[in-house]
């Protein structure tokens, strides 16, 4: 074997001879210039889909991306169009996004906020995105919201429910469709007071993290606020599978109603033993014992099954919506037509908001002529629409959230098949599930969008 | 006592005399090694850059500085457990606790001192080498499978605690991050800026880009900053390796019992072991917030202190370069291939006939994409299985088939 020696002298030679070596070529980048991070080229534009593909959230992940993938075929111009028909801005002509052809990068977030930024600065610093949407969970959001404000891209937010994403964690390049907790409580008070009565107990079992707390947060204040008492409430473990000891003592607490700030695995689970100790057809204060979950999706109810039925929820949107309640809702049957034809079963509200947030996004570069972020921000904030099949919606500038109606939902008691689970049993107007922008509940006065920012 | 559960070779006994006066007190061998280590990180942009941008082969590149950050991040993080694991044999079921815990120190440090990273780092660096003191002094008075079972329980309290009692600390669900409400001790903001990472008023995010014909590389700082910190660890460890410090904790692996009859106290080495490679995950976890300022409690997960078990041994456990590579290979298959889709499965296979094509796509999809885990795991069977020492052993077996005479000469 060869013998070399190092010496501190001969270090010293290599590692000045190959740093000069290397600092002859540099020269920066052209696309500096631009003035703002990833611009895209002449050609095409690049976006990044952030979704769950392993995990707990991983079927609506799925569900996600076909709706992105039909989005991009939609705004290149394939298929019949979709919602592009009914969108009330008619700024988009199927040429892509200003004459550029949409191509997209999918990413797994694992519904874990390092696993999500990870695959989402990857979207960014290698396949240059110039805008990532998605995430299936309020904390992957929030981290991706956050990192997209530092990195001057945009931010669509998929399906993020808790207060947060827009409330204490806004940034002014974070966008969501999606409606929150605050507007859950608002939207289901009324009914359970019209349905239940308004002397009624209610006892809480939360999910031992943010989006729980600030759901059971928002669900206390707008059904205390019209006259019920809360009894008791009690946080699960996010793990838990058998929630037979937290269903146990609700009976004897006093109260007749039972909320369950649960989503996912986590609702089905106790959901289902609440069920089978017989709450639903137990008495309580004279009255009949009632379950509500607050945050109801397509997905859970299919796992509860006969579970669900006759149990009131909250959801953002629903298929059948246009076909109930007529043409308000436009935009509905034309995107389900083309989920359908594409795919063979009607969408999850999960599909619907991220296949909206990319729409909207495409036509607010269009209006604004440019894909700065800044720009985009602009022409998202205090914008108006319709035809997207949830009626008439705002997108607030103080906050970047979405205000329209809320859909009030119960379980089916005889579902016809596995994908008409829910009916709809009132729409809230969106009047009643507005609030202040400085609401305690989203943060107070301490809350603020910041900055847009363009990057580099 | 782990004889059975890992029947990895002690690589080379410690010589009896370090030659003196070699460079930076190594062994020339030992040099050589780390001067692949200083040569690799250096050049890393161009290495993992092979592909021109806009070729088919172009998404195979992980030249990208998150990626980058990333292999070095969780090779130290992989060295520091090999200091435990693969000198003394105690698996440790639970090191993403001080990688987390490092990580949050680092943050608060960020949110209340300063911005800069060298601070948050030390603070990450102390407060997790205090965290695994504690957590060791309790666990190191079991061993084996009783011992991993109790660093997996506090792992798991620590997520638990980090993701809901302990919200007002450690942010919960959402984490933490810098906001633009924080104003640290030593900063000029403006108010309302959001505060960034930075050396010295350099920020991490700073990157330089070289375009050559089609090729781009990209020399990030944050980057480099962990190449050093990496460089440094690596050192150490090579240093610990040869020590009679190392040679008592070898002792430990191979005999414990004949250890206490000679009148040593094992424990007081399995502790300072356990110390250090905690000491290591903290540097780890500070490195990652300085790289990107956010922490949550998933990183605390118990899956998370599961990676670096099969890093380390997918390696190579007890070798010096093994757990770096394994770390790399992991970080590669779970940013690269899991972002592999149909339609670029579909595009690679578009040569072939409509039947053919569709084919070929059904039987690779389940192990590209979400199916990266897949991948992974046969991958670690086919390791512990056929090369039990790793990736490593495999690189050895491989040179061993080119220079056979000179191994058996030395051999002899």
């Amino acid at each position: 074997m060869s013998k070399s020696n190092f010496t501190r002298r001969g270090v010293i030679k290599t590692g000045a001879v190959a740093g000069a070596g290397l600092a002859v070529p540099q020269y920066l980048r052209a696309d500096g210039h631009a003035g703002f991070t990833n611009a895209p080229g002449d050609s095409e534009v690049v976006l990044g889909f952030n979704v769950p593909q392993s995990g707990p959230y991983a079927d609506e992940g799925a569900d996600e991306l076909r709706a992105y993938e039909l989005a991009v075929e939609h705004l290149n111009g394939g298929g019949d169009g979709g919602m592009l028909q009914t969108f009330s801005s008619k700024a988009l002509d199927g040429t892509g996004i200003l004459g550029r052809e949409v191509k997209y990068v999918t990413g797994d977030t694992q519904t874990k906020s390092d696993a999500a930024r990870a695959s989402a600065r990857s979207m960014i610093e290698k396949d240059g995105a110039i805008m990532i949407t998605g995430g299936s969970s309020s904390g992957v959001a929030v981290a991706v919201q956050a990192l997209c404000q530092e990195a001057g891209i945009m931010f669509m937010a998929g399906l993020t429910h808790s207060n947060d994403t827009t409330g204490k964690d806004r940034k002014a390049n974070g966008f969501r469709h999606f409606f929150n907790s605050y507007m859950t409580g608002a939207a289901l008070a009324p009914v359970l007071a019209a349905q239940y009565g308004t002397d009624r107990k209610a006892y809480h079992l939360t999910a031992d993290y943010n989006w729980g707390y600030t759901t059971e947060e928002a669900i206390r204040a707008s059904t205390e606020a019209m006259g019920w008492e809360t009894v008791n409430s009690v946080k699960t473990p996010l793990t838990q599978t058998d929630f037979s000891s937290y269903i146990a003592p609700v009976l004897n607490s006093g109260a007749d109603v039972l909320v369950l700030n649960h989503y996912g695995g986590n609702m089905i689970n106790s959901l289902t033993n609440a069920v089978q100790f017989g709450l639903r057809d137990a008495q309580a204060n004279g009255k009949n014992f009632e379950i509500v979950v607050p945050l109801y999706s397509e997905l859970m109810a299919r796992g509860a099954g006969a579970n669900i039925a006759g149990i009131l929820g909250s959801q953002n949107w629903d298929w059948k919506i246009e076909n109930q309640l007529g043409a308000k809702y436009a935009g509905t049957n034309a995107f389900v037509q083309s989920f359908g034809t594409k795919y063979g079963f009607p969408p999850s509200q999960a599909a619907h908001t991220t296949y909206v947030q990319t729409l909207l996004y495409a036509d607010a570069v269009q209006r604004a002529g440019s894909f700065a972020p800044c720009a985009v921000v602009e022409a998202l904030e205090g914008f108006e629409f319709d035809g997207m099949g949830n009626g008439p919606t705002l997108y607030r500038a103080d906050d970047h959230q979405c205000f329209k109606d809320v859909l009030v939902v119960r379980g089916k008691e005889n579902p016809e098949n596995e994908f008409d689970l829910v009916e709809i049993v009132e729409v809230t107007p969106v009047d009643q599930v507005t609030y202040a922008p400085d609401h305690p509940q989203m943060g107070g006065a301490d809350a603020s969008l910041g900055e847009c920012n363009n990057g580099a | 006592m782990t004889d059975q559960t890992t029947q990895t070779p002690v690589s080379t006994p410690a010589r009896a005399k370090p030659a003196k006066g070699g460079f930076l007190g190594l062994t020339s061998n030992d040099s050589t090694l780390l001067m692949i280590i200083f040569g690799l990180l250096i050049f890393a942009p161009f290495i993992l850059n092979p592909f021109p941008e806009g070729s088919a082969m172009a998404q195979f590149n992980a030249g990208y500085p998150d990626l980058m950050q990333r292999f070095v991040i969780f090779g130290i993080f992989a060295i520091g457990f090999n200091i435990l694991f693969g000198l003394t044999g105690y698996l440790s079921f639970g090191h993403a606790a001080f990688l987390g815990v490092g990580s949050y120190a680092a943050i608060w440090s960020m949110k209340l001192v300063t911005l800069n990273v060298i601070p948050a780092i030390i603070m990450a660096i102390i407060v997790a080498g205090a965290f695994s003191w504690v957590v060791g002094k309790i666990s190191l008075r079991r061993s084996g499978i009783y011992f991993s079972i109790l660093t997996l329980a506090f792992a798991q309290m620590s997520y638990a605690l980090a993701y809901s009692v302990l919200t007002p600390i450690t942010g919960g669900e959402t984490g933490l991050q810098i906001k633009n409400t924080d104003n640290p001790l030593f900063g000029s903001l403006n108010p309302g800026e959001i505060g960034r990472a930075n050396f010295f008023g350099l920020e991490m995010g700073n990157s330089y880009m070289l375009e050559i014909g089609n090729w781009v590389f990209t020399f990030n700082l944050g980057y480099y900053i962990a190449a050093v910190a990496m460089l440094v660890a690596f050192y150490l460890s090579i240093r610990i390796f040869r020590s009679p410090f190392g040679i008592m904790l070898r002792a430990v692996k191979s005999n414990q019992q004949r250890m206490n009859y000679t009148g040593l106290e094992p424990k007081r080495y399995t502790l300072w072991a356990f110390v250090i490679s905690g000491m290591f995950a903290g540097l780890a976890g500070g490195l990652m917030v300085a790289m990107d300022t956010q922490v949550g409690p998933e990183r605390m997960f118990w899956t998370a202190s599961g990676e670096v078990v099969i890093m380390t041994i997918l390696g190579g456990a007890g070798t010096l370069m093994g757990p770096v590579l394994g770390a790399g290979f992991i970080k590669y298959l779970e940013n690269i291939v899991s972002k592999i889709n149909k339609d670029i499965l579909h595009q690679w296979f578009a040569f072939l006939p409509d039947g053919f094509e569709d084919l070929m796509v059904t039987l690779v999809y389940p192990f590209v994409g979400k199916g990266w885990h897949l991948t992974m795991g046969i991958l670690f069977m086919l390791v512990v299985i056929f090369l039990p020492g790793g990736l490593v052993e495999g690189g050895k077996r491989i040179a061993g088939l080119f220079t056979r005479k000179k191994t058996a000469d030395k051999e002899s």
